[in-house]
């Protein structure tokens, strides 16, 4: 085992291997980093810029960051949670985010990594963007107020589907997810509600229909626990215990 | 619309259903039609195998590209500072209301648009504009008024005054990139003569750095990318001189242009590419067909092609790539997206274009005027090149002059001339401040004149903007961060969003509506945007704005509203919708100015 | 952040106990409601504490205070008045609930034109009699949308939740009551 290579995650070693990023390696010794646009079952993207951390004095993104021998990490310094919480503001701000309005709410991860982060408010000027609702499709509704911009719809549509459903236009802050059909609709799309893309969604932007509020108020995702206990380092133990068995 | 089919399909036939030359078919619907039709995109959709709505993501990406018809006469006026300074805004003002227009909208007749775009590279000699594509020089009131009338009558643009279209080199200063001239070949004959192993070896002790202004190692990039084992590789000249302010490769693109593509085939011949692409920005279509020629000439000379010089297997050729209006595209992962036809987002690195670059090959991206230093030091050798500069920074560097001087242009100068030096030599007078290296450069005011042009300290692309002691430098800042906000890609929220609130607050400074704490908001929203962006842009975005503050501090604190709070947006003009709904405009029915409050909240008495 | 100064000391030489005022903009109520769920800590926080304006109080004109918790967002006129003459009057003022803090549901008529809204409810509503879009001057005008309260004036604290929990409300007042960090556990924490 002397050859394990490491790297310090605030002070503790993190193992990895050739390929990992930083956070891989992360998630797999059961060490949460914050994200939104990552999700380990994809590639990674580097969008959300949530997970930042600090290497050597400069900010990068641990999901794409290679893990290197030595490196030393900052994940929790108050410096670094506190420009987290900087940019999920922004992205609070950017978007119409009514919490209270919202069936994903209690097991929305944007919501949760800005409990994580105990953000109390978006602190910056709202932008109340127009955005539509799409309740086109039989089975599945897009309310674009809740959309981050994180892709991960586009690419599980693209890579896992293999239906190119969504795909992102626009520039700047006029960036927008839009759908693949010939009226724009999601109703004459060719989304399935067992898509992967369906499911995939980080926030409440897509959401299936008929299944509204299921969770009651104190037994949802977030509710009791933290995301950085019940989120993708639980999913990443579980992983580890089914290989076990 | 029959024709719009035939047009798309011969296109398409043209280019061979090529997916790589979707941007550039829709530049060519775009100039043909003024706007991309719905059918243009279903032919490509089908055609390309590529699904519609990917289609409109690029439409949409690119200033240029518009879903929506635009005039016959689609008219954008340069809106750089510099621009401004030239007063391009009120000749806006002035062909609006001669054509009856408003700006941004078509007119009723189809005849015409009136809108701005981000600097387009004439800062020498605005203002200017372009007119489907092509660039007109020296705006004035006299111009305007012509420019009116030619639209009025329909006057097609060919039989426009050819001196509207003229662009001078005006180059005001040369040193050894300029003066010294070679043979065509002769750089390709160097090559031959001493091997790739050789010329990498004079090309690393001749100290050149890339030009672009990060200024990496050119031989270190060559080398890299040759020793990437591929069967493919690629040479990119990037020429999407977008940073406002530069406009150097506008003249090495106009007159040595033999000298660039010799850098490039230098290059090839290295690195074992076959095939090499211009990245020409958008704005640049005037030099279009003149580059084509020049490089039809080179084939005819067998100085590109099959076996260049008659080196049996020695092949490469060049391909001009047009870009859209998309300052990203400079980003050399960007321009890579935009050269294989997507968006221009920035991809992640590593890995980097010299091992995964155009269509995930080795690639090497170098500015244009690295491309034609690189061929003269194969021919007149590395003493050449380095025993002028200084020791980091060897050669020289072309610095693109505007603003507040007697002389602007291209000054070429050995790297570590000073600040002083190049303000006397362009006859600037009581300068307040120069903007060196763009938008995205350094505010450098006058006690910090003493400084110098070079990588190890003030690095630059080559723009070079003067402001005199009469400029309000926050007109500087208001401009640059509309530009980052307007070319911010949006991948990334912290640029996507965070250009946006600063954009809002510098426009509440601007107003008087701000106070100490909207300043502290604007320092902190820089250093997220700097320290976490993506890439470069939203790196350097916020730069003007820090910069400035740190720098130039009385351009905001004159204009600070003297309370501790004022609020995020016009509170009586948000019931103006109110008041026009209802008919009132009683008392009630408007929200006074808050009387002053002290910074604890409470009444000043 | 803005801390509680100490208790002044009245005329007789007695120390005064600080004053906390609170008032609903554009909300529901339900903040309110959630504070009165704080059940019989309310004997507690009145031993600690006078109330000023507050629809618990019935006072209609905010004093000199040390605490204004604000319900709501700012929808109209009068929201602004009011919400400036609690900053005026409050040494801190806290931003209660997802309204408040961010607008919450009332700002999801920023979706819509102003025109759109007022036309639906008064002219195309569903039983609607003599359809007008009202213009008595008694009526507060409607800004153009609704804002959260910290885009108006300046706020020290926020109190997240649709409505904060009564803990919530109860910790955050211990804390500063205290003269405390506020700090709240993760179950204290949410956003509706």
């Amino acid at each position: 085992m002397s050859t394990e290579k490491t790297f310090k995650l605030d002070g503790k070693s993190i193992p990895f291997q050739d390929g990992d990023t930083i956070m891989d390696a992360a998630l797999r010794a059961g060490e949460y980093i914050p994200h939104l646009c990552h999700n380990p079952e994809f590639a990674p993207h580097g969008s959300c810029r949530v997970c930042i951390v600090d290497v050597n004095g400069r900010h990068m993104s641990a999901c794409t960051l290679p893990a290197a021998e030595g490196l030393e990490v900052d994940n929790s310094s108050e410096r670094i949670m506190e420009q987290r919480r900087n940019i999920l503001q922004m992205l609070f701000v950017e978007g119409n985010h009514v919490c209270p309005g919202c069936e994903k709410s209690g097991a929305c991860q944007l919501q949760a990594v800005a409990y994580y982060t105990r953000m109390l408010s978006p602190h910056y000027t709202h932008f109340f963007p127009k955005r539509s609702v799409d309740a086109s499709h039989p089975d599945i509704a897009i309310d674009f107020n809740r959309c981050i911009l994180c892709e991960l719809c586009v690419r599980a549509s693209r890579d896992v589907d293999k239906k190119n459903v969504f795909s992102i236009t626009g520039r700047g802050l006029e960036s927008r997810l839009v759908i693949n059909s010939a009226s724009g609709k999601l109703g004459n799309s060719a989304l399935s509600a067992s898509d992967k893309a369906v499911s995939v969604c980080p926030v409440g932007a897509i959401l299936p229909k008929h299944v509204g509020y299921d969770q009651p108020i104190g037994d949802r995702l977030y509710d009791n626990k933290p995301i950085s206990v019940v989120g993708d380092v639980a999913s990443a133990n579980n992983q580890q215990e089914n290989a076990n068995d | 619309m029959k024709n719009i089919e035939n047009f798309v399909s011969e296109l398409l036939s043209a280019t061979e259903n090529a997916p790589e030359l979707l941007l550039q078919d829709l530049c060519a619907i775009q100039q043909r039609y003024s706007y991309i039709p719905e059918n243009a995109v279903e032919i490509l959709a089908s055609k390309l195998n590529l699904p519609a709505v990917q289609i409109y993501g690029v439409i949409d990406f690119y200033s240029f590209l518009h879903r929506k018809a635009r005039g016959t006469f689609d008219i954008l006026f340069s809106d750089n500072i510099t621009d401004r300074m030239l007063g391009n805004q009120s000749l806006i003002d002035s062909l609006c209301e001669k054509l009856d227009i408003e700006p941004g909208t078509p007119r009723i007749d189809g005849r015409v648009t009136v809108s701005v775009t981000s600097c387009t590279g004439i800062c020498d000699q605005g203002p200017a504009l372009l007119v489907n594509g092509m660039t007109v020089s020296g705006l004035n009131e006299e111009r305007i008024s012509k420019i009116a009338e030619l639209i009025e009558e329909d006057t097609p643009l060919s039989d426009w005054p050819a001196s509207f279209f003229v662009v001078e080199d005006n180059i005001q200063r040369s040193d050894i990139l300029l003066d010294d001239k070679i043979i065509n070949g002769s750089a390709i004959e160097s090559l031959q003569k001493n091997g790739s192993d050789a010329l990498l070896e004079i090309l690393e002790q001749s100290g050149l750095r890339g030009r672009g202004g990060a200024g990496f190692k050119t031989a270190l990039k060559w080398r890299f990318c040759r020793d990437t084992d591929s069967d493919q590789h690629y040479v990119v000249c990037n020429a999407d001189e977008g940073e406002p302010g530069t406009f150097k490769d506008r003249i090495l693109l106009n007159s040595y242009a033999d000298n660039v593509c010799e850098g490039m085939t230098l290059c090839a011949g290295i690195i074992g590419a076959k095939k090499g692409y211009i990245y020409l920005r958008g704005e640049y279509r005037y030099l279009l067909d003149d580059l084509e020629q020049t490089l039809q000439k080179r084939r005819d000379a067998n100085l590109l092609g099959k076996n260049i010089c008659g080196h049996e297997g020695f092949d490469f050729d060049i391909d001009i790539h047009l870009g859209a209006g998309a300052y990203i595209c400079g980003e050399e992962s960007s321009l890579i997206e935009s050269l294989e036809g997507k968006r221009g987002i920035p991809r992640k690195r590593p890995p980097f274009p010299v091992t995964n670059g155009f269509c995930n090959q080795p690639t090497v991206v170098n500015n244009v005027e690295t491309f034609v230093a690189a061929a003269k030091i194969a021919v007149f050798g590395a003493d050449w090149y380095g025993s002028v500069g200084s020791s980091e920074s060897t050669g020289t560097k072309l610095l693109s002059i505007s603003g507040d001087c007697a002389r602007p242009g291209i000054y070429e100068y050995p790297f570590g001339v000073s600040i002083e030096q190049v303000l006397e030599d362009c006859g600037a007078h009581d300068t307040q401040a120069v903007q060196v290296a763009g938008a995205a450069g350094s505010t450098v005011p006058a006690q910090e004149f003493h400084r110098s042009i070079a990588f190890e300290d003030l690095s630059t692309g080559g723009s070079f903007m003067i402001f005199n002691q009469q400029r309000d430098m926050l007109e500087m800042v208001q401009n640059f961060c509309h530009f980052f906000c307007h070319e911010s890609c949006g991948f990334c929220t912290p640029c996507r969003v965070g250009g946006a609130l600063m954009k809002d607050l510098v426009d509440k400074v601007m107003v008087g509506h701000a106070t100490h704490n909207d300043l502290k908001e604007m320092e902190n929203i820089g250093q997220i945007m700097q320290q976490n962006s993506h890439c470069g842009l939203g790196v350097t975005a916020p730069k003007p704005v820090l910069d400035t503050l740190e720098k130039f501090p009385q351009i905001y604190m004159q204009r600070l509203a003297n309370r501790g709070f004022e609020p995020a947006f016009d509170l009586d003009a948000a019931l103006e919708e109110s008041r026009q709904i209802t008919g009132r405009d009683d008392a009630e029915a408007h929200i006074e100015y808050e009387p002053l409050l002290n910074t604890a909240g409470q009444d000043e008495s | 952040m803005t801390e509680m100064t100490d208790n002044t000391v009245n005329e007789s030489g007695e120390k005064q106990k600080p004053r906390i005022a609170t008032a609903a903009l554009c909300g529901c109520f339900g903040c309110h409601m959630s504070f009165l769920d704080i059940d019989e800590r309310i004997l507690q926080l009145v031993e600690l504490v006078e109330f000023d304006r507050s629809p618990i109080t019935d006072i209609k004109e905010v004093g000199p205070c040390d605490i204004g918790l604000i319900e709501g967002g700012v929808a109209n006129a009068e929201n602004v008045e009011v919400l400036r003459d609690f900053r005026r009057h409050c040494k801190i003022l806290v931003a209660v609930g997802a309204c408040a803090v961010n607008g919450g549901v009332p700002a999801m008529r920023n979706q819509f034109e102003l025109k759109e809204c007022l036309v639906e409810a008064y002219i195309n509503g569903i039983g609607v009699e003599n359809p007008q879009i009202p213009d008595d001057p008694e009526i507060p005008l409607l800004l153009d949308k609704v804002h959260p309260v910290h885009e108006v004036v300046k706020i020290d604290y926020f109190l997240p939740g649709c409505p904060p929990s009564a803990d919530t409300l109860w910790t955050f007042l211990n804390e500063i009551l205290a003269g405390e960090e506020i700090t709240f556990p993760y179950s204290l924490i949410h956003y509706d």
